[in-house]
């Protein structure tokens, strides 16, 4: 049952990684602006689209 | 009427059509000419009719070309790249972002470009070699984004965001769900050998866990205790520092001595719950400034006259180094940012923003011009008597008012309660233990300390900035921007209204023309708009584009303008003056003269006069005869008391006028009713209101678009939703009221722990679950509240 220290040992080192990952994200500004990545996420497809159209409407 | 395509405005001058498309100005149609041309054309598609129309002057941004203000500005500057953060008021939907991050598709120079949508921001890196920064504000302008640079960027900030209240919320959530892992096998008493066994490891192991909790993120309430008692205060922070610290102690002692597991996972609970609503109460709107003075409405730059050996150079100067006897060129729309004397023959300034006052204001050679006015005629050559600190206008800025950290003694509903409150459980606690050192002393301290931890007012310390973090997002929706929650609690308790009348009740941009005296038949309309046409003075401009249609206008066989008095003009043989009263021999007496109005006079005979009044906004009459009812109501204007009359007539008979109010004395008008014991509330719009917008107890600065300038005040309200003040201010009674409510809910779940307290019996599972269901209950219950209100709210709008 001596194995119980090794997985304490394990659960709270992996806690304190997710911990330090969550600080440094905050310190880069990842949380400064929430909302303009939800929009800008949805732009790439739509540029692809229009080049496609606009590629298509050029070799008609 | 056709919509433009580009801005979506309906084309009510002119409709070009291009590309079978329709657009309201060349502007409109050059912006999509360039976003056609260079691929953007996805514009459109994301959103209809997106753009806004591009109006500016290529010199505006001459200052750019300053070496010393460029390199303020930018962010980063290494060899050829250049960082720049601009921040763009015409920012609005997410064509907006798509179009400003793809930049570099219209000019290869930008490299890349970043828009922060809530801060309507866009930061730009570019290559300096190919594109400067004066260059790229005049891109930006000219798709219709136009960078807002004024004095505030220029100075040096301190761009640390704090964000230590992320980093506490972090480590309390953190510990509190290992806390509660760790103390779950305790949660049922089971046992069992090797639970048993582990015990005490994890006990520690949570003991750790607490201590960031308890010596970092709950820092905050220990140190704000220690204030409060320091200075005989008793705040809230004082029950829930009381609470922590008790449950710190006690669970200490119980982990060293191995007597329990003490109550470590209320402990870190009750920080994070704390914490989490004070999260929600600090949410505000970023691209909004509460905290503006004269420095975001003044320019970087003006332009400076240098004389060298006879030859006239022109370069750009930063308003701080503007000496005493510097020659400066103000072009027509630019904001004087000193007090000067004027080298031109004639200047026409508008000083609405600083004084009130709506009319401009005629000038002279050798007459000094006040800073902070905006120069409305041509191109002016001003000599400067002051720098900019020592000026006119940024002189009302070293009044107290602005220094001092404003209403510190304003009370707080929790701030009331709180003092009974810890009265109360301290003597609940000495009592109850006191009690049972003759039943059973062994318990006496425990107790006491359950008493403690029990009635640590978490709940109640959470009503209030859920209720209001809720009802900041409903004025939002409303149109009403506030600038922290503190200001409703403030707004409920007003009983005297105080309104700015220019711009604030009435609007800002266009005034009423009427016609007094003889009518005045086609023909002499139009000689009348002929003459007009000639002239540069303001009040001539608004009269002309009213008189004047589409018909052809005779041609004057003579013409003079006579300074400070009038116009006089022929066509064929009739003459036509126009102007004062004087001088086109009207019979009123001239103290009527307080109006603004235009005398016509033809052939010598007076024919009457166009009287100018201001247009007040729809809805404002009934406003204030609802308003009557329950506040008293004051208008304090830095105009004439020209519109007296007129607003007697609109307004209800007990509302108080008060005309000639330069900017000093509207902040003591608000002290001076403020020292008669009156709860004021302040509505102005322009920075002439400031003072008495600091002064009062709810600032509240008018705005017909909320991303343009608005002096420092509490709360920025959109100028459409002034009609529906009091609903707003009676919103804000519902909201405290609704605290009240929490206060009671949670002093019942009090009531019940504090009696299992008594008793000796309480657990740490039963704090555990007590402490979470108190707050939750509280939070869901203010949820639903103000969810409801402000259903109710827009069911209203709607409606309207």
């Amino acid at each position: 049952m001596s194995i119980i220290y090794m997985l304490l040992a394990v659960s709270v080192v992996v806690a304190l990684l997710f911990f330090v990952l969550f600080i440094v994200s905050v310190k880069d500004g990842q949380y400064d602006d929430t909302y303009t990545p939800s929009v800008r996420m949805l732009f790439d497809d739509e540029v692809v689209k229009t080049k496609e159209e606009n590629n298509q409407i050029n070799s008609k | 009427m056709d919509n433009c395509f580009h801005c979506g405005d309906p084309c009510i001058e002119q409709t070009i059509a291009h590309d079978e498309k329709k657009f309201c100005c060349n502007g409109c149609k050059l912006v999509y000419e360039i976003l056609s041309d260079n691929d953007l054309g996805n514009y459109y598609n994301i959103e209809n009719n997106p753009g806004t129309s591009p109006s500016f002057s290529k010199d505006k941004f001459n200052f750019l070309e300053n070496e010393e203000i460029v390199q303020k500005l930018l962010e980063f500057n290494e060899q050829d790249v250049q960082v720049v953060q601009l921040s763009i008021p015409s920012i609005h939907c997410s064509s907006c972002i798509w179009v400003l991050e793809n930049l570099q598709r219209i000019h290869h120079g930008v490299k890349s470009s970043q828009v922060d949508f809530p801060k309507k921001t866009v930061r730009v890196t570019f290559n300096s070699n190919e594109l400067e920064l004066k260059a790229l504000a005049i891109l930006l302008a000219s798709i219709g984004y136009e960078p807002y640079i004024s004095l505030d960027d220029y100075e040096e900030k301190d761009k640390k965001v704090d964000r230590s209240l992320i980093y506490k919320l972090g480590v309390a959530g953190f510990a509190f769900g290992n806390v509660m892992f760790l103390s779950f096998p305790e949660y049922f008493e089971v046992q069992e050998f090797w639970l048993d066994q582990f015990k005490g490891l994890f006990r520690w192991m949570m003991f750790a866990f607490s201590l960031p909790v308890v010596f970092y993120a709950g820092i905050d309430y220990l140190k704000s205790a220690y204030k409060g008692i320091k200075s005989g205060v008793l705040n809230i922070d004082i029950p829930i520092a009381l609470g922590i610290v008790v449950l710190f102690v006690r669970s200490t002692i119980e982990i060293v001595f191995d007597l329990g597991t003490g109550f470590l996972d209320s402990l870190t609970g009750l920080v994070f719950f704390l914490l989490l609503g004070r999260f929600f109460q600090q949410r505000t709107y970023a691209y909004l400034s509460f905290d503006r003075d004269f420095k975001s409405y003044f320019p970087i730059a003006v332009t400076r006259l240098l004389k060298k050996d006879g030859l006239v150079d022109e370069d750009q100067v930063p308003i701080y180094k503007i000496e005493k006897g510097d020659r400066l060129l103000i072009r027509s729309g630019e904001i004087l940012p000193v007090d000067a004397v004027l080298l031109s023959d004639k200047a026409s300034m508008d000083y609405s923003f600083v004084t009130g006052e709506s009319d401009h204001i005629t000038k002279y050679l050798g007459e000094v011009l006040y800073a902070g006015g905006r120069q409305q005629s041509g191109l002016i050559e001003v000599e400067a008597i002051k720098n900019v600190e020592q000026s006119y206008l940024t002189s009302l800025w070293s009044n107290d008012v602005f220094k001092k950290k404003r209403h510190s003694s304003f009370q707080t509903l929790v701030d009331r309660i709180s003092k009974k409150f810890t009265v109360t459980i301290i003597t609940i606690a000495v009592i109850g233990a006191f009690i049972w050192l003759f039943i059973n002393p062994l318990i006496a301290i425990n107790v006491f300390t359950a008493v403690l931890i029990v009635a640590c007012p978490c709940a109640i310390a959470l009503s209030t900035p859920f209720t209001m973090g809720n009802m900041l997002r409903i004025y939002g929706h409303m149109g009403l921007y506030l600038k922290e929650s503190v200001i409703i609690e403030r707004m409920s308790q007003i009983d005297t209204i105080v309104f700015d009348k220019t711009g604030t009740i009435t609007t800002s941009s266009s005034s009423q023309i009427e016609y007094q005296g003889d009518p005045l038949n086609e023909f002499e309309e139009k000689n009348l708009a002929s003459t007009l046409r000639g002239s540069n003075h303001p009040l001539s401009r608004a009269l002309y584009n009213e008189l004047k249609k589409n018909d052809i206008l005779p041609a004057l066989d003579d013409f003079k303008e006579v300074a400070g008095k009038g116009l006089i003009s022929r066509i064929d043989k009739e003459v036509i003056k126009v102007g004062s009263p004087s001088f086109t021999a009207s019979q009123i007496a001239q103290n009527e003269h307080v109006e603004t109005a235009v005398h016509i006079n033809f052939n010598q005979q007076y024919k009457g006069k166009y009287t100018f009044k201001n247009r007040y906004r729809t809805g404002v009459d009934t406003l204030f005869k609802r308003l009557s009812k329950h506040y008293k109501l004051h208008v304090v204007s830095g105009d004439n008391a020209g519109e007296k009359k007129h607003l007697k007539e609109l307004l209800p008979s007990d509302v108080i006028l008060k005309f000639n109010q330069q900017p000093e004395q509207k902040l003591n008008y608000i002290k001076d009713l403020q020292s008669q014991g009156a709860r004021v509330m302040m509505v102005g719009d322009g920075l002439n209101d400031a003072g008495a917008l600091a002064q009062s107890d709810v600032g509240i600065s008018i705005a017909e678009n909320v991303n343009v300038f608005t002096p420092a005040c509490d709360a920025i309200m959109d100028a459409s939703i002034i009609d529906r003040m009091d609903d707003v201010i009676t919103l804000s009674r519902k909201a405290v009221n609704i605290i009240n409510w929490c206060f009671i809910l949670s002093l019942f779940y009090n009531l019940i722990g504090i009696s299992i307290a008594l008793s000796g019996n309480l657990t740490p599972v039963m704090a555990a679950v007590l402490m979470p269901l108190s707050s939750l209950s509280v939070v869901v219950f203010t949820t639903v509240m103000t969810n409801y209100l402000g259903r109710k709210i827009s069911n209203k709008t709607s409606q309207n």
